[in-house]
């Protein structure tokens, strides 16, 4: 079979973070990254190919993440089972969650998800085993498989980039497989696909389920790589974040979220120093504090973006590419 | 936290008087705390739901310009020495002309599209509004006392009512049924229903419908902006006041649904006094209860209690 050149694409971008580890990559950040882009194609899933805008990812996020830290560290399960209660957790979640946001469509679906994550995050505030506002501290990595030990930071890099690249791999073939047909139907005409005889509500639960179960997956793994669950996890701005990592990238293409998830996840690395920078060159003082209220430039990011960015760049990229190739067979 | 603090007014007289094993006073200021916070609900909903009813956009920046109004109470007694009184008509309308531009420089330009547009650009909104008051003020409160005209309680023999917390649930009231009756039963109000029903068809009939929806939004979230001054003697003002509070309002608005202005209003009311009673009966639960709330409407009247399902 040849391959097509998409996936070229693919595996030169699996070649190039594959081997960052030995080329001067901090191997925790690239994980965090990877973490985050496994989150965005989570999300991504169902905003980009089913069309719903749900505003409570966090909660997924945030509840998987101490499942797995609460079974890791006073359970003692090992890391694989750890991260499968902490995928299972988010579809558990995901299913009451959709089951419940799906009854309304549109705007209220959004307003019913984020107040439903909302009403996690309070209960995780003040539930026992979540540790409040401290979050639950050193989480053990153990072995994967009794084998692998992943105390070393380079073999747990291998471990997170294998269950990113399998997680991307279900992720391309449910978009591409007929189920993933029926969710753009969804998403283009929702009524015509529910008089074409489908159960367009099931179609949706199922694909809200999937996209949570691999939201937990992200933050089961996030917890494995940071050693910590906190409650940012599970609180609403961390909702938004993954809106803007999905909308930057691109909604509704394969790549965009990964690179949109580098990108914001750099950049609140960076505010700081930015910051720093402008205010020696302007000599005003107000830009050092700006490490401080990442959000000004979030928000402001958000704000361009929906205004006159609304394809994302690899959403602009592939609409350049397309106008290219139109010209040049005309 | 956005709640009023939740200390019990401290009652003299009738405390042998109990319901459900809770002394009565206690139970009646726990219900003007929950009226109280209810007010603010209704006066949020009800800019949501005439925003939405013209704009189909839903306004995530509502909680930060309820902040805004709130703050710019503060900065109006700190650096210009302006009373209560007068940031009370003022920063609303600063808030409102505030709202005015962001609907002609921003907002406007997203009618046509998905209506989850609207959504986001108010959300970054949101994260930018918060984030530069932030970075000025600190996330520590800012002092606001209560104007003179207005401190203390009133005894009223069965329970003892603060003045303040009084006038807060009357000025809401005054101002909500205000609203109700303006777009109900006037004619400027018969025009805007006209708007939300059919804007192509209003503005064939003469009515600069453009106009009427900039005006809208100022309206909306000038609203937001008086419920900020109101909050400010008895909330923390400080920048992420309204971050917490908008996501309760939205769960009231699902509740409700948007279809009614008097739906808005009694939804809000009414779960603020739920949520005074459960702080009483089972203090774990305040924080959630009105969540709990909207899953169980969902589950019997998916369209929510005054909701039109379109």
């Amino acid at each position: 079979m040849p391959l097509s050149k998409e996936f070229v694409v693919y595996l030169a971008l699996f070649a190039v973070v594959a081997i960052l580890p030995f080329v001067g990559a901090y191997p925790v950040f690239v994980m965090k990254v990877m973490c985050f882009a496994l989150f965005a194609c989570a999300f991504n899933l169902l905003i980009g190919f089913t069309g719903l805008l749900s505003f409570g990812h966090a909660a997924f996020l945030g509840g998987a993440a101490y499942a797995t830290g609460h079974a890791l560290k006073f359970w003692g399960v090992s890391t694989e089972i750890g991260l499968l209660i902490g995928l299972l957790s988010g579809a558990a979640l995901g299913f009451v969650m959709g089951a419940l946001a799906i009854r309304r469509s549109g705007i209220y679906f959004s307003m019913i998800t984020l107040a439903l994550a909302q009403m996690l995050f309070f209960f995780f505030l003040q539930a026992p085993f979540t540790g409040g506002e401290d979050g639950l501290q050193s989480v053990p990595r153990g072995k994967f498989l009794g084998l692998v030990d992943l105390s070393s930071d380079v073999a747990l890099y291998y471990v997170v980039l294998g269950i990113f690249v399998l997680s991307f791999l279900l992720i391309y073939r449910t978009v591409h497989s007929p189920f993933g047909q029926v969710l753009k139907a969804i998403r283009e005409n929702e009524p015509r696909a529910m008089s074409l005889g489908y159960d367009t509500a099931r179609f949706k639960l199922l694909a809200f389920v999937l996209s949570a179960a691999l939201a937990g997956l992200a933050g089961a793994t996030k917890t494995l790589v940071l050693g910590f669950a906190t409650l940012t996890d599970a609180h609403w701005s961390t909702s938004g974040l993954v809106i803007l990592m999905v909308l930057v990238g691109g909604m509704g293409t394969m790549l965009g979220p990964i690179l949109g998830a580098f990108v914001i996840v750099a950049l609140e690395n960076k505010v700081g120093e930015i910051g720093m920078f402008l205010g020696r060159i302007t000599g005003i003082e107000w830009f050092n504090g700006l490490g401080e209220s990442v959000t000004i430039v979030t928000g402001l990011i958000f704000v361009i973006c929906v205004m006159s960015f609304r394809r994302g760049i690899v959403g602009e990229f592939n609409e350049w590419w397309a106008r290219r190739r139109a010209a040049a067979s005309a | 936290m956005h709640r009023a603090d939740i200390r019990p007014v401290p009652f003299l007289t009738a405390a042998m008087t109990e319901l459900f094993g809770i002394p009565l006073p206690a139970l009646l200021s726990q219900l003007l705390l929950g009226l109280v916070n209810g007010s603010f609900y209704a006066m949020l909903s009800l800019g949501l739901a005439v925003i939405f009813g013209l704009l189909n956009v839903i306004n995530f920046a509502h909680g930060a310009l309820y902040m805004m109004g709130a703050v710019f109470a503060w900065m109006g007694l700190t650096y210009f020495g302006l009373n209560y009184w007068v940031m009370l008509a003022v920063a609303p309308l600063l808030v409102g002309v505030f709202g005015i531009i962001i609907e002609k420089l921003l907002l406007r330009h997203l009618y046509k599209l998905d209506h989850l547009y609207g959504l986001l650009l108010t959300f970054g909104l949101v994260l930018l509004i918060e984030g530069l008051f932030r970075s000025f003020y600190g996330v520590s409160g800012l002092p606001y006392t209560v104007p003179e005209q207005l401190e203390g309680a009133t005894n009223l023999g069965f329970m003892i009512m603060p003045n303040y917390r009084a006038w807060v649930v009357v000025a809401s009231l005054i101002v909500c049924f205000g609203t109700w009756f303006v777009i109900e039963r006037t004619k400027l109000g018969a025009y805007l229903r006209a708007g939300t029903e059919n804007p192509q068809l209003t503005q064939a009939f003469g009515v600069n419908v453009p106009l009427m929806v900039t005006l809208t939004y100022g309206f909306g979230v000038a609203l937001a902006g008086f419920a900020g001054v109101l909050a400010a003697p008895i909330l923390q003002v400080q920048p992420l006041m309204g971050s917490n509070l908008i996501i309760v309002v939205f769960a009231v608005v699902v509740i409700g649904g948007m279809g009614s202005i008097m739906g808005s209003i009694l939804t809000g009311l009414g779960l603020g006094v739920i949520e005074g009673f459960t702080r009483v009966f089972y203090p774990e639960a305040s924080s959630t209860v009105v969540f709990v709330i909207m899953a169980i409407v969902l589950l019997i009247r998916p369209a929510g209690l005054f909701g039109k399902e379109k």
